[in-house]
């Protein structure tokens, strides 16, 4: 197995509704992997089974060599993998400011030095010194995203689960985001696995991608072929089809 | 084209602890029956400026305008019963997110016919009659079954078709789109979309389409208004859109990412302070 | 802006509502005063606040306020005398005592009372309802059947049987409205924790590796704590009451203790010719609850966290 992710055969079960089914996808080190699908695809649930997040009920999950079980997480686990959230109101604590948050996870796994990590880290994602007092509802949601987005790189993580990251952003402030989640998979080599609806951004972001379909995975196929057209399901042409906006049928 | 809407110097604001916040500051256009697309990001006064038009601006809310006028009649100073009675009955509006907009404890038929009710004086079966039909002008395959459903055990797309239906039962002459389509999936969306382009055509009604989205907008519509910081920097034919001369516009077109183009990082938007002057 | 801050100094003021605090305690400071001066444009709260103030006064120096002994009384000179009567402000009772004495002294034992249920009922409550909601499962079905076992009797009813149980005493009492009043603040903390625990801040959290207990302690529960602080400061006057009830029942405190339910007590035998001796504690009562009322009304509104997000 050469995967730094790997995902075998994997079921999320609630109750009696199959929110994940057998869905499998294997990531590179380094690589940068999208999930795209509609609402129920299953996508976020299989980000969230990895994370610890939702509790798997079949199926195996690897991450860096490693099996995962059930919900339990190593603390090792937490220092390599990551996750940047969907909303950005309500990823942060409403009632900490960003210093608290940031300090939380050095706090957690006794981490010193903790004054110029956060300044460093507030720093990379562009916000600078002057946000580390405020409380999350003096930001932006885009000055939010990128608050989590630092909160995520504070414990130097390796892979990165991104979940809609920008959905909830508007377009400008989506393409600012996006420049920025490059900028740092670039600068310290990180593994990205990335859940979005939207087709463009996921083949801006991501070099391989899995299209999901009601909690299965229908298509693999990379970003170069979604481009030229290499489609092997429909349902993926539909999602192309529709991502190119609204056309007036002409009687 | 005789002006079905005609809106001049619109503004609205707000009064808070730390000052007085203008969410629309001076809004002008005239609507034809035709579709109006208004277009910002979140906090440009797109939303509010379709609220104030309908009357739904919250009671603390100022609104003002040089002239506020519904096809004559002038509605800052229309009395609040005139006003709901135009509400609904020629002037209509969709919202977002249909789970928050219709009523969960009623079944979807009665909702509609409730609306019909409230403007038309028919009878009981002509009103089960006409909001069947209504159902299926908006591609409800199984009218009667959709009818006795409530809004819990539907899906996003078809709750959002049922409340297209409930707001042209009446038969308006104006409808508000407010981002009628952000909550579906894009599939689901299209649909949708045709739906509602076609009743407006069929109809001949005034659409104003309310979206963050410009270049949906852009392809539904004949007109779009572009919104900054609760002004509109740009009015253009939508056809026209490549050629938009403000730079907020050109930016809002070119930060979208587009399969098929090779762009890293992405451009982003410089706002320029004069913008919101 | 920033050159403006540079220039010319700040006031108080301006450094408080500050948007970019420069320091934890500025920030702190900042959102403290956004709270006060959300809770000072309430009229009513601000005078709830001040009853308690004053309460907490008259208690603090009760000693140098009352002109007489509470306990002693001049049983052969000053027998029931009306209020108004030289020296006797508003009276005094069958013992000769001096009431308004009696009544500076019992807002020791008001104060204590109700201090000592908060600090014994508000965070065993807190903690039961936020392990409960948290925790789920097994854990959360035992800690709830247990808070719903309490919450089936009367309160009153039960304090009556702990007291009972306890022998009468004002210890004893504060025990029993402690152990009968935890239950409906489990109930709040667990509603509360409910909705926060599957936030996505709170799985952020769960991200990072903190163990469940921290989760609970340093990110759960600050949540809880406003409405909380809001439903306590509402329940005082309730306790208060409840406290004035076991007293007046002869269970609370024991005399010659001043404490003010009883007090109406010993009053009733004269209540239609010598209507002060009871009506006096009584108006005390009144006051005090509704000081508290006052304040949680205007609390609530201020702590209020969907107001706060603003």
């Amino acid at each position: 197995m050469t995967g730094v992710v790997s995902v075998e055969n994997l079921s999320v079960v609630y109750d009696d509704f199959r929110a994940l089914d057998t869905a499998s996808v294997e990531i590179g080190a380094g690589e940068s992997f999208g999930l795209v699908g509609e609402s129920g695809s299953g996508k976020s649930t299989l980000l969230r089974a990895i994370a610890g997040l939702a509790p798997a009920s079949e199926g195996a999950i690897h991450v860096l060599g490693r099996e995962l079980r059930g919900s339990r997480r190593e603390k090792a686990f937490y220092r390599a993998v990551q996750m940047v959230f969907q909303d950005p109101y309500g990823s942060l604590h409403p009632r900490q400011t960003i210093d608290r948050q940031l300090m939380e996870p050095l706090a957690i796994h006794g981490i010193g030095d903790g004054e110029r990590r956060i300044l460093k880290a507030l720093d990379e994602v562009g916000l600078g010194s002057g946000f580390r007092f405020r409380y999350p509802h003096q930001l932006s949601g885009g000055q939010r995203q990128r608050v989590a987005i630092a909160r995520a790189l504070i414990l130097e993580p390796s892979i990165l689960l991104l979940d809609e990251p920008t959905s909830a952003l508007d377009a400008s402030v989506q393409a600012e985001v996006l420049n920025l989640l490059e900028q740092v998979r670039r600068d310290r080599k990180l593994t990205f696995l990335m859940v979005s609806h939207d087709l463009g951004v996921v083949t801006h972001m991501c070099d391989r991608l899995a299209v999901m379909q009601a909690g299965r995975v229908v298509e693999r196929l990379s970003s170069a072929d979604l481009v030229a057209g290499r489609i092997g399901e429909d349902y993926t042409r539909n999602l192309m089809v529709a991502s190119k906006g609204f056309r007036r049928k002409t009687a | 084209m005789s002006a079905l809407l005609t809106v001049e110097d619109l503004r609205v604001s707000f009064p808070t602890r730390t000052g007085v916040v203008e969410a629309v500051r001076g809004v002008s256009f005239t609507l034809g029956r035709e579709r109006l697309g208004i277009v910002g990001e979140s906090g440009s006064g797109k939303s509010q400026t379709g609220r104030a038009i309908m009357g739904l601006t919250p009671p603390h809310a100022q609104v003002t305008a040089k002239r506020l006028a519904f096809d004559g009649i002038d509605l800052l100073s229309a009395p609040p019963k005139l006003r709901r009675d135009l509400r609904g009955k020629r002037i209509a509006m969709i919202l977002q997110d249909p789970k928050y907009s219709l009523n969960p404890v009623m079944s979807i038929g009665k909702q509609i016919v409730e609306t019909l009710w409230r403007h038309e004086k028919v009878g009981r079966a002509e009103a089960r009659k006409r909001a069947l039909d209504m159902l299926a002008a908006v591609q409800i395959r199984d009218p009667a079954r959709v009818f006795d459903l409530y809004p819990h055990e539907v899906s996003g797309g078809m709750g959002q078709r049922a409340m297209i239906a409930m707001m042209l039962v009446a038969g308006p002459e104006l409808l508000i789109a407010d981002e009628p389509t952000s909550a579906l999936d894009v599939t689901v969306q299209l649909e949708v979309l045709s739906i509602l382009d076609r009743l407006v055509a069929e109809r001949g009604m005034g659409l104003i389409f309310v979206s963050h989205d410009l270049r949906l907008v852009s392809s539904f519509c004949d007109r779009v208004l572009v919104m900054y910081a609760g002004r509109i920097v740009e009015e253009i034919a939508a056809s026209d859109l490549a050629n938009a001369r403000h730079p907020y516009t050109q930016g809002l077109l070119n930060c979208m990412p587009v399969i098929g183009a090779d762009r890293h990082p992405l451009p982003v938007l410089d706002r320029k302070p004069e913008w919101a002057l | 802006m920033s050159l403006a801050t540079e220039t010319r100094p700040m006031t108080r003021r301006e450094w408080l509502l500050s948007d970019r605090p420069q320091s934890r305690l500025q920030a702190r400071l900042g959102r403290a005063y956004m709270t006060w001066r959300r809770f000072s444009a309430n009229r009513l709260a601000v005078v709830g606040l001040l009853i308690l103030l004053g309460l907490c006064f008259v208690a603090a120096f009760a000693d140098l306020l009352a002109p007489h002994s509470p306990v002693i009384g001049n049983l052969a000179g000053a027998r029931l005398l009306p209020p108004g009567s030289e020296g006797y402000l508003l009276g005094t009772d069958d013992q000769g005592r001096d009431i308004l004495s009696r009544l500076i002294h019992g807002s020791r034992l008001t104060l204590a009372v109700v201090v000592l249920v908060a600090i014994i009922a508000a965070p065993v409550g807190l903690i039961v309802g936020a392990v409960a909601g948290y925790a789920g499962g097994w854990l959360d079905a035992i800690l709830m059947r247990i808070t719903d076992i309490f919450l089936a009797f009367p309160k009153l009813v039960l304090a009556l049987a702990f007291v009972a149980a306890l022998g009468p005493g004002i210890e004893n009492a504060v025990i029993a409205i402690a152990v009968t009043s935890w239950p409906p603040y489990a109930r709040i903390a667990r509603a509360e924790t409910l909705t926060v625990r599957n936030s996505d801040y709170i799985a952020a959290v769960r991200l990072m590796g903190a163990s469940p207990a921290r989760i609970v302690f340093r990110h759960v529960v600050p949540m809880c704590m406003s409405s909380l602080i809001v439903r306590v400061t509402l329940d005082m006057a309730g306790i208060i009451l409840t406290a004035a009830g076991l007293g007046f029942l002869g269970l609370g405190a024991q005399p010659p203790l001043p404490e003010w339910g009883a007090m109406i007590a010993s009053g009733r035998r004269f209540i239609l010719d010598q209507w002060w001796v009871a009506t006096m504690p009584g108006i005390a009562i009144l006051i005090v609850s509704l000081g508290f009322n006052l304040l949680g009304d205007g609390l609530r509104d201020a702590l209020d966290p969907r107001e706060s997000g603003q």
